[in-house]
């Protein structure tokens, strides 16, 4: 059996006893089937939100900043909390498809495409927050280094917010070419089955032209390794950069040395609780089950729960840093976030990141379904405290007490971060209907090893 | 929580009595095992450069003669059109004072009783509780006051933090806004340890909703040409009165002579407004001038000083002719 041998003991990755023509009949079905009522339902509910937030954000532009709820010692509150929420969902993307790839894992075949659309998707609202959070967002590109007739106007390398500039536009540009690049011979495997010319058409043109023929893969192979290579120090870098919006800084409760590793944790931690929010359902309404199996499910929770336990101990180690530094702000900043005015903010953190994944180290609650479902809500629920915790409590009681405040949001800051889960859904939604949502090509290419089908004929053969 | 890095004060007795070491301790931090004061250039990151030259812009506050009449923060709106913004902002903590009087109250009988209490924490059981209690003030509570404005940092943290370098430093010492090229992003408010930068929520001129004297011909004709008003979106602060420094140094210019001794003084206009002496302006590159003694008072002091900021402003400690503070 040469290279498609795998040890029996090896649980197979994709079951039902597919063939290579059921996996692209199976994959093809939701774009060429026609969406169900639960789609509709589910699409409209998010267009609805997209809308309602598209309308705040139009009313904040057009009437200033001061529709949200910040203030002169709060100039940041769920705008960069949603910012560093989003770009953190989309870590998970990455990592499975570039470290996984680097490290061979092959389960990473069934679930990334979809992490990867969820990492662009992500991208695209975490984006949409340094943009509108601006005083002036018609002069956003001033932020760009780009020739100017201003005078010898440049913009200011040190600040960390420009690095976020690039790190962004990187990271997305990067994922998109990445994510594309995988796209294209499944792209073609749906040209070629369409029967209707248009979307014959429409398929040919975002496959670029793709022949299946050797040089082709030779091709793909090559450029898939290479973007895998620039992608993984991304995954690293991109939240380390965000990190330094705050680790850069002098308020206690930000400038703190841990945040990098601490962040890109906290990304991953929340990405894959994403990813499991969005493929168990996926799966469900898909009838994916065979691809995205429940070994899937559990090795994700396993990220989860490492991850989890990660910033369980940063956290952690926050405190001791705070108390053992001997630094009376940072002391007083973080005995202000566990017990001031937002300790119920904190705690909440604590209850849903640290406490929550443990319950992962028990096997049957792993293999839950419905449990992995609630535990990747309850994450996201904390990973947006997460930052809330940062950076408002830190923001609210600095250094001179005559500026302490609180924070209060208006129904503009909650309508655009519900506009943002709306827009990301719309997205999602309409990639599911139109995109090949498992890298069929490459399931194919494992299907001998690790489908359950070929697996029993070679154990038969033995 | 580190009161003494914010207001000093001590007892006249004390004051006459013992070393400027004790009721006006520098903070110190180590480096290689060593304890340096703060301002020691071995604590800085920076290069200097050579500020000798032209000149360098200091204010002084003396907490002793500070009455917190609130003259210099009228003078300040008036001087450099800020606008007033109606009590529904204040209540969201958007005061637009480029220069505030903080008051501090203490919750014991007097600061003193504060310190102590602050001290005597112990454990965590005792933090939880009594740092909470800190926060309430006393029935009759002691009280201090004292201006706050933008500290012109020599090392500002919210110059370093601006994406676009909207603000950045002047050669004569000041922070300066380049408002047209703010694009709001209030990264620099964040990073401000005195928390002193202000933004423009929302267009508060030619506004119905701010109907405060800057949206009618009237109100508009009070508003001081020699300063812009800003708009909606980009942060502000205080500048120093620039435009008055300037207008000192263009008219030696124009009279063709050096700028005179204490020209500069109460260029400002909160020090200009101050009617007992307790802010003064100047330039410490005259040696002979005013500012410059204070600043090398034994009495001065920086806000926050720790943290290694280097302001332009400086405080003088407060004295009292009391037994205990």
């Amino acid at each position: 059996m040469g290279s498609h041998y795998e040890a029996p003991i090896r649980t197979p990755l994709v079951t039902g006893n597919k063939s290579y023509h059921d996996v692209s009949v199976d994959v093809a079905r939701p774009v060429e089937g026609r969406a169900n009522k639960h789609w509709w339902i589910v699409f409209s509910i998010s267009l609805a939100a997209f809308l309602w937030g598209v309308g705040c954000i139009i009313y904040t532009i057009s009437t200033g900043i001061g529709t949200w709820g910040l203030n002169k010692t709060i100039g940041w509150s769920w705008d960069i909390t949603n910012f560093v929420w989003w770009v953190g969902i989309g870590h998970a993307g990455t990592l499975i498809s570039a470290v996984l790839l680097l490290f061979r894992q092959k389960w990473r075949m069934g679930i990334n495409r979809s992490a990867e659309a969820m990492t662009i998707f992500a991208v695209v609202q975490a984006g949409l927050f340094p943009l509108i959070h601006m005083g002036r967002p018609w002069l956003g590109y001033w932020v760009l280094p780009i020739p100017n007739q201003f005078g010898s106007l440049w913009v200011n390398f040190n600040s960390p917010l420009l690095w976020d500039v690039f790190a962004i536009s990187t990271y997305l540009s990067v994922s998109l070419v990445f994510w594309w690049t995988g796209l294209l011979p499944d792209f073609a495997m749906l040209r070629d089955r369409a029967v209707k010319p248009f979307q014959k058409k429409i398929y040919a043109l975002v496959s670029f032209g793709w022949s299946g023929r050797a040089k082709d893969w030779q091709r793909f192979e090559e450029v898939s390794l290479v973007l895998a290579g620039l992608a993984t120090p991304l995954v690293l870098s991109v939240h380390t950069i965000v990190s330094f919006d705050f680790a850069t800084s002098i308020i206690p409760g930000w400038h703190t040395t841990i945040f990098p590793p601490y962040f890109v944790a906290g990304a991953v931690f929340s990405g894959f609780a994403m990813v499991n929010t969005l493929l168990i359902i996926m799966r469900k309404v898909c009838n994916f089950e065979d691809y995205i199996t429940m070994q899937h499910i559990e090795l994700m929770n396993l990220v989860i729960m490492i991850t989890g336990s990660i910033v369980g101990v940063a956290y952690i180690t926050e405190l001791f840093m705070a108390w053992y530094s001997g630094v009376e702000y940072e002391q007083y900043a973080f005995l202000n976030r566990a017990t001031g005015p937002y300790a119920w903010a904190y705690w909440s953190m604590m209850t849903c990141n640290v406490f929550s994944p443990q319950f992962m180290w028990i096997k049957k609650l792993r293999r839950s379904i419905i449990f992995s479902f609630i535990i990747s809500i309850v994450v996201n629920i904390g990973m947006w405290f997460e930052r809330f915790v940062i950076i408002v409590t830190s923001l609210h009681r600095d250094y001179l007490p005559s500026s302490w405040t609180m924070f209060s949001p208006t129904f503009v800051d909650i309508g655009i971060f519900i506009g943002t889960i709306g827009f990301f859904f719309v997205l999602f939604l309409l990639y599911a209907r139109t995109f090949p949502v498992i890298a069929q090509a490459e399931v194919k290419s494992i299907l001998k090893s690790s489908g359950d089908k070929y697996k029993k004929t070679s154990e038969s053969h033995e | 929580m580190g009161r003494g890095d914010i207001v000093k004060d001590t007892t006249l007795e004390v004051f006459n009595t013992k070393d400027a070491k004790v009721w006006n301790p520098k903070p110190h931090v180590s480096k290689d095992h060593v304890m340096i004061p703060t301002t020691d250039p071995g604590a800085d990151l920076w290069t200097e450069f050579d500020r000798s030259i032209g000149h360098h812009f200091n204010l002084s506050i003396d907490l002793n003669s500070c009455t917190g009449c609130g003259a210099c923060v009228i003078a300040c709106h008036a001087e450099n059109n800020v606008p007033v913004v109606g009590k529904s902002e204040v209540r969201r903590s958007r005061d637009m004072h480029w220069l505030r009087i903080d008051r501090y109250y203490s919750s014991q009988d007097s600061f003193i009783d504060d310190v102590e209490k602050k001290d005597n924490i112990a454990g965590l059981g005792s933090s939880l509780s009594e740092f909470g209690e800190l926060e309430n003030p006393a029935a009759n509570p002691q009280v201090v006051f004292q201006p706050v404005m933008c500290q012109h940092c020599n090392h500002a943290s919210c110059e370093t933090v601006c994406p676009v370098a909207a603000t950045s430093h002047g050669r004569q010492g000041q922070n300066q806004m380049a408002y047209n090229r703010c694009v709001g992003t209030r990264y620099c408010a964040n990073n401000c340890a005195y928390k002193v930068r202000r933004f423009n929520w929302f267009l508060y001129n030619d506004n119905d909703e701010f109907d405060f004297n800057m949206n009618n011909d009237l109100g508009k004709m009070v508003l001081n040409p020699d300063v812009v008003v800003r708009s909606r979106g980009v942060m502000e602060k205080c500048s120093m009165c620039i435009q008055t420094t300037q207008a000192v140094i263009l008219k030696a210019k124009r009279e063709g002579r050096p700028v005179k001794k204490d020209e500069f003084n109460d260029t400002c206009a909160c020090s200009n407004a101050c009617e007992s002496g307790a802010m003064r302006f100047g330039d410490i590159n005259d040696h002979d001038s005013e500012i410059f003694k204070l600043k090398n008072d034994k009495r001065s002091y920086h806000l926050l000083e720790h943290i290694g900021t280097e302001p332009n402003v400086v405080y003088q400690v407060k004295v009292r002719n009391t037994k205990e503070i």
